[in-house]
C-alpha cells in the first residue's frame, strides 16, 4: 500500500544575518527503507530525535522529502494531486492539547476536513457520527476543546482524522500525552476502529508495550535509520540488533519478579548528534559488541529469514549474552569525534 | 501496565447536561472583565462621555446654543473676556463668546469618532499585513518587516504637518496619518503573535488535512489573535484621541471652525489666565476618556490572559 525507498530528510543549519549559508545538515531521516501493508499495523520504534516524527511527517507529505521516494498505491506521493492525497492519508497528532485549536467549538474542529475538502451533505449529522464513532457524547459538539480531558481530545482528533473515510492513519505517539489509563481505552480505540473501518496504521511511540500490542509488524529505529524490523513476537522474543536488545531490555516489565530477574543492559554515552553522524553503523559508539568493520562499513538491513529485516554485521545469536561492558576497540579505531 | 484492565473506567464528562453549548473563552473572560471593577467603572464612564456626545444636540437645544454659535453681549464681558460657568453658560463660554460645554460635547464627537475609525482602521491592515508577514515568512517577512520599521521610524509629527499643509487639514487626512502611524505598532504584535501560533501542532493539523494558507490564517490563526489585537486596539483608541487632540492643537486637524477639543485648548491658551475652566474642563474631558480607556484596556488584557487559555 505505502512504500518508503531510501527517504532521506535532511534539515539545513543555516547561519549568518543577511545571506544565509548552510553550515550543517541535521541528519534526520538517513535512508530508510520500508513497507506498510493494507490492513496491517506497522508500529515504529526508537528514542525521540531518533527520526521516526519525521518519517511519519515525510508518509503525510507535510515534509518534503530531501531524497528517496515515497509511493503511496504505486505512485508517487510527490506527483499525487494533494487533496486527493489528503484523502486517503491523515494523522493523528501527538500532543492533544496542541493539535486542536483553543478557540474553535469541537463541532468546528471535526466538521474541518468535510469543509475543506467540500463534502456535501449534513455536516452536522455526519460530526455527530464521528463523534459516536469515537465514543464521544455526540451532544458536545458546541463545547471548546478546553472542556474535554486529555483523552477527550485525543478522541476529538482521532475523529477528525476520520472524517474523510481515509486508508491509512499515520499515529505519531498518539497516547504518549495520556495518563497510563487512558492510554489503554484510546489503543483499544485505535483497534477497533481499525477492524471497524479496515484502516491501515503506521503507529508511531517510543513506549514498547504499547507498539507491542497494536503492531503486526514493527520497525526499530536509531539515529535516523531503521535497523531492525520483523514481526512484533518475532522482533521481541528473538532480537537481534544489540540496539533492540538494549532497547528491550530497559521497558518496563509488569511481573516484578522478572523485572528483579531481568539484566538491563545499559548503554554507554547519549545518542550521537544527528548532525555529525558516526561513520559505518550508526551504533557502533555504543554498541556492546563493536568491532572495526562497523566502524568503517554501514551495515545494510538483511533478512535473516521469516522478513527478519536487521542491519547488523555481527547480529545477536539467541541465547547470548549481551554485556554493559564496553569493548576497547573503540578507542583506537574511532576518528576523534567532536 | 496492562493494556486490556484499565478499559472498563470510564472517562467522565464534565458535569453538565449535555446539549448545553459550553462557556467559550469569550464568555470566560467577559466574566472575569465583569469581576474587574475599575475596568467595570471605566466601562460606564465611556458608555456616558459617549452618551453625551450623541446627545450634544439636545444640551444644544436646551441651551439654546449651538456649537458655531457666539453670544458677544451674553458670553463675553464688556471688557472682552469670556464669562465664567453660569446658569446660561453651564461651563462658561470662550473667547468668542461661544458656549464652552456644547463645544466640548460636540468635540466629544469628533474625538471619538477619529479614536475609534482610525484605531479600526490601524487594526484592520495591522492584522493583515502583520499575519501576512508572520504566516508566510521568508522574503514576505523581511520585505514586511522593514518596511514597519521604516514606518516605526517615520518623524510622525513632522510628516503631519507636511502632509497637512501639502493636503490641507481635515478629518479624511487626520484619520488616516493617524491609522498609517497606529498600524504599524499592530502589525509587529499581531507577526509575533502568528509566528509563535505558526509552530503550533494545530496548524500542522490543518495542513495535513489539506487546508490553504489563506483558510488556516483566517480560521485557524486568527481567532487566536483576537486577544491581543483586542487589548492593543483598546490602548490605541486613546493613543489616536491625544494624537487628534494634538493634531487640532497645532491647527493641522479638523476645520478650525468645528470644535475639538486639540482645538479649544488651543484657544483656551488665550485666555487661560482669566478663565482656567475654558484649559481646565476640556483638558480634564481628555485626561478622564483617555484613563478609562487605557484602564479598560488593562482589564481586557488581565480578561483575556493567556494563562486562562488552558485549564
Amino acid at each position: 500500500m505505502l512504500s518508503v525507498t531510501d527517504v532521506r530528510k535532511y534539515f539545513p543549519i543555516k547561519e549568518g544575518l543577511f545571506i544565509k549559508k548552510e553550515v550543517g545538515r541535521v541528519h534526520a531521516v538517513d535512508g530508510v527503507s520500508l513497507e506498510v501493508r493494507a490492513g496491517e499495523t506497522l508500529g515504529i520504534v526508537g528514542e525521540s530525535g531518533c527520526g521516526k516524527s519525521t518519517l511519519a511527517r515525510c508518509i503525510t507529505g507535510l515534509h518534503h522529502v530531501t531524497a528517496g521516494r515515497i509511493e503511496f498505491d504505486g505512485k508517487d506521493i510527490a506527483t499525487l494531486d494533494p487533496k486527493a492525497f489528503r484523502r486517503d492519508v491523515q494523522m493523528i497528532f501527538q500532543d492533544p492539547y496542541g493539535s486542536l485549536n483553543p478557540r474553535r467549538r469541537v463541532g468546528s474542529i471535526i466538521a474541518d476536513p468535510l469543509k475543506i475538502h467540500r463534502i456535501e451533505g449534513d455536516t452536522r449529522k455526519r460530526v455527530q457520527e464521528l463523534m459516536a464513532l469515537v465514543g464521544l457524547n455526540p451532544e458536545h459538539y458546541n463545547r471548546f476543546p478546553a472542556e474535554f480531558s486529555g483523552g477527550q481530545r485525543q478522541r476529538i482528533g482521532i475523529a477528525r482524522a476520520l472524517a474523510l473515510n481515509p486508508r491509512l492513519v499515520v499515529c505519531d505517539e498518539p497516547v504518549s500525552a495520556l495518563d497510563v489509563s487512558i492510554q489503554a481505552q484510546v489503543i483499544n480505540l485505535l483497534t477497533d476502529l481499525q477492524d471497524q473501518l479496515g484502516l491501515t496504521y503506521v503507529f508511531i511511540a517510543h513506549d514498547l508495550s504499547v507498539v507491542r500490542y497494536v503492531s503486526d509488524r514493527v520497525a526499530v529505529m536509531y539515529l535516523g535509520q531503521v535497523v531492525e524490523l520483523a514481526v512484533g513476537e518475532d522482533l521481541y522474543k528473538t532480537p537481534r540488533h544489540p540496539y533492540t536488545n538494549a532497547l528491550l531490555s530497559a521497558a518496563s516489565v509488569a511481573d516484578p519478579d522478572l523485572s528483579a530477574k531481568r539484566e538491563r543492559i545499559v548503554l554507554m554515552g547519549d545518542v550521537p548528534s544527528p548532525i555529525n553522524p558516526p561513520t559505518g553503523c550508526r551504533f557502533h559508539p555504543r554498541c556492546p559488541k563493536a568491532r572495526e568493520r562497523c566502524v568503517a562499513e554501514m551495515p545494510l538491513l538483511i533478512d535473516s529469514g521469516n522478513g527478519h529485516l536487521t542491519a547488523c554485521h555481527f547480529p545477536v545469536q539467541p541465547g547470548e549474552h549481551l554485556t554493559s561492558e564496553h569493548p576497547q576497540i573503540q578507542q583506537q579505531s574511532t576518528e576523534p569525534q567532536l | 501496565m496492562s493494556l486490556t484492565e484499565a478499559q472498563a473506567e470510564a472517562e467522565h464528562l464534565p458535569e453538565q447536561p449535555p446539549g448545553v453549548p459550553g462557556k467559550g473563552p469569550w464568555r470566560l473572560a467577559w466574566e472575569r472583565l465583569r469581576r474587574d471593577r475599575a475596568a467595570m467603572i471605566s466601562l460606564a464612564v465611556i458608555a456616558v462621555i459617549v452618551l453625551l456626545a450623541l446627545l450634544a444636540p439636545v444640551f444644544a437645544a436646551i441651551t439654546g446654543h449651538g456649537p458655531q454659535d457666539q453670544f458677544p453681549s451674553e458670553g463675553v464681558t464688556p471688557e472682552g473676556l469670556p464669562v465664567g460657568p453660569s446658569a446660561t453658560f453651564w461651563l462658561g463660554a470662550d473667547g468668542l463668546g461661544r458656549d464652552l460645554l456644547v463645544r466640548m460635547l460636540y468635540g466629544a464627537r469628533i474625538s471619538l469618532f477619529v479614536g475609534i475609525v482610525s484605531t479600526l482602521l490601524a487594526t484592520v491592515f495591522g492584522v493583515i499585513i502583520g499575519m501576512v508577514a508572520g504566516f508566510y515568512g521568508g522574503w514576505v517577512d523581511t520585505l514586511l518587516a522593514r518596511v514597519l520599521d521604516v514606518v516605526l521610524s517615520f518623524p510622525y509629527l513632522l510628516v503631519a504637518i507636511v502632509l497637512a499643509a501639502v493636503y490641507g487639514a481635515g478629518l479624511p487626512l487626520l484619520i488616516f496619518v493617524i491609522a498609517f502611524f497606529s498600524f504599524a505598532a499592530m502589525a509587529r504584535i499581531v507577526r509575533g503573535q502568528t509566528i509563535a501560533y505558526r509552530e503550533r501542532e494545530f496548524i500542522e493539523a490543518a495542513r495535513s488535512l489539506g487546508a490553504g494558507k489563506v483558510r488556516t490564517m483566517f480560521v485557524d490563526v486568527l481567532p487566536n489573535l483576537i486577544a491581543p489585537v483586542t487589548v492593543l486596539a483598546s490602548l490605541l483608541i486613546p493613543t489616536s484621541i491625544v494624537f487628534e487632540a494634538t493634531l487640532s492643537y497645532l491647527g493641522l486637524g479638523v476645520d478650525p471652525r468645528t470644535p475639538s477639543w486639540g482645538a479649544i485648548l488651543y484657544e483656551a491658551t488665550d485666555y487661560y489666565r482669566v478663565a482656567p475652566g475654558l484649559l481646565l474642563f476640556p483638558a480634564l474631558m481628555l485626561l478622564i476618556t483617555t484613563l478609562a480607556f487605557n484602564l479598560l484596556g488593562d482589564g481586557v488584557r488581565d480578561a483575556l490572559d493567556p494563562r486562562a487559555d488552558r485549564r
